[in-house]
């Protein structure tokens, strides 16, 4: 038995940020300046009544609606977020009863970063090929914006908020090949929102600014930008390799290379640093920024909207994330 | 890589500030460019040109671009 993507579709809130916006707000932060840098010219954002769940169930009742699904076949909901409705009950069972899907399904939550997307495929394509599921949800939806700082020019730039919704099963559009995983908790202080959790439940009330006149504070998104580039130029060649090794490839045989989106500069590092050219390498964050766990399923099915990604395609997908947490998977159009 | 073609790669990695501006001595973290964004340019031109790998707290602990070459040379 093989595994599936069998449809995939997204959802982004209604409010923009621009560049513009941003750089009213950061005198010395030009629009051309973050274009150029990052290639990124808006980031969506939820409004405050607006949670990741909410944008999950859009962008399910999206793929639901243009490829005809009875949400009756749904058997397993895999929902990935760090931004759950509350910090219990499982955000999937909320999810589970307002898409109305059958109450004999299993429903889970899973919390990872970047890498959230490639995991959550992972876990959908044991539970198919073990015979427990014939066709998982796999939703992935995230809120940054919530946990940042009003100051935090850089992670306001880069990060926008968006959920994107994969349906895995026997059959499909793409193949599932074999996984490549990684995990350092060493790595856990470089990119953490320290309060809120259950080690401090209450705000530390911290803030500082540091050399940049960037806030650092537990009780906003804090990322150490330089530590997180070393951990991406440590690991990402190595995942690349491994991913091809267990799929019997060479970077040669990949049509299209659809990796995490984090923004124009990971993507130009990463592809110089791989030796892939520009035309094979896809870029999809100019009009939504670093959606987290949503990056490649929403990549995807723009390469597919645009022609990118054919019948044939053999596409290369690999994300790192916070934790650490990185892994990669082959798809087979 | 010498120290005079270390501190055109170093200049190389700011679009507002003029080259002539770089010397051996050149203070960089007094530059008004300095920020997240060069620190990371800075980190990246180490790791493809000189394939050594420094972290954001060796930037901030030397001062000058020669103080940096020279750690750079001792990792």
């Amino acid at each position: 038995m093989k595994a599936f993507i069998q449809a995939l579709d997204y959802s982004l809130p209604e409010k923009v940020l621009t560049n513009a916006d941003l750089a009213l707000e950061f005198p010395e932060w030009t629009e051309e300046k973050i274009m150029k840098k990052l290639g990124i010219a808006e980031r969506h954002v939820a409004a405050e009544d607006e949670t990741a769940s909410d944008l999950a169930v859009d962008a399910a009742e999206k793929l639901f609606a243009e490829n005809e699904i009875n949400r009756e076949t749904v058997d397993y909901l895999i929902f990935c977020t760090q931004s759950p409705d509350y910090i219990l009950p499982t955000t999937a069972c909320l999810i589970q009863q307002r898409l109305g899907l059958p109450d004999s399904i299993g429903a889970i939550d899973v919390n990872l970063g970047c890498s959230g997307w490639i995991f959550g495929l992972s876990l959908a394509k044991g539970l198919v090929l073990g015979g427990m599921a014939k066709r998982v949800l796999l939703l992935t939806a995230e809120t940054y914006s919530k946990y940042l700082h009003p100051r935090d020019k850089g992670n306001r730039t880069i990060f926008g908020d968006g959920a994107a919704a994969t349906l895995v099963g026997c059959d499909g559009i793409a193949e599932i090949g074999n996984f490549s995983f990684g995990t350092d908790g060493n790595g856990a202080e470089n990119l953490i929102v320290k309060s809120g959790g259950a080690r401090h439940r209450k705000q530390l009330d911290d803030l500082q600014f540091d050399n940049f006149g960037n806030p650092k504070s537990s009780d906003y998104i804090y990322m150490n930008g330089a530590e997180i580039l070393n951990y991406t130029l440590d690991r990402i060649p190595g995942l690349i390799e491994d991913v091809l090794q267990k799929n019997g490839c060479a970077l040669e045989d990949i049509d299209l290379h659809v990796y995490h989106q984090a923004n124009k500069y990971i993507a130009n590092l990463q592809r110089v640093k791989m030796k892939i050219e520009p035309e094979k390498y896809y870029c999809c964050f100019e009009r939504m920024g670093n959606t987290v766990s949503s990056t490649i399923p929403i990549a995807l099915k723009e390469a597919l909207n645009d022609g990118s990604i054919k019948s044939g395609h053999k596409v290369l997908s690999v994300a790192q994330g916070l934790g650490y947490s990185w892994g990669g998977v082959m798809l087979q159009f | 890589m010498t120290l005079d073609q270390f501190v055109q790669q170093f200049a190389e990695q700011f679009d507002e500030t003029p080259a002539n501006q770089f010397s051996p001595s050149t203070d960089y973290k007094s530059l008004e460019e300095w920020g997240s964004l060069t620190t990371l340019g800075v980190i990246t031109m180490v790791d493809a040109e000189m394939g050594k790998r420094i972290t954001g707290s060796n930037l901030l602990a030397c001062t000058t671009i020669e103080e940096l070459y020279n750690f750079i040379q001792r990792i």
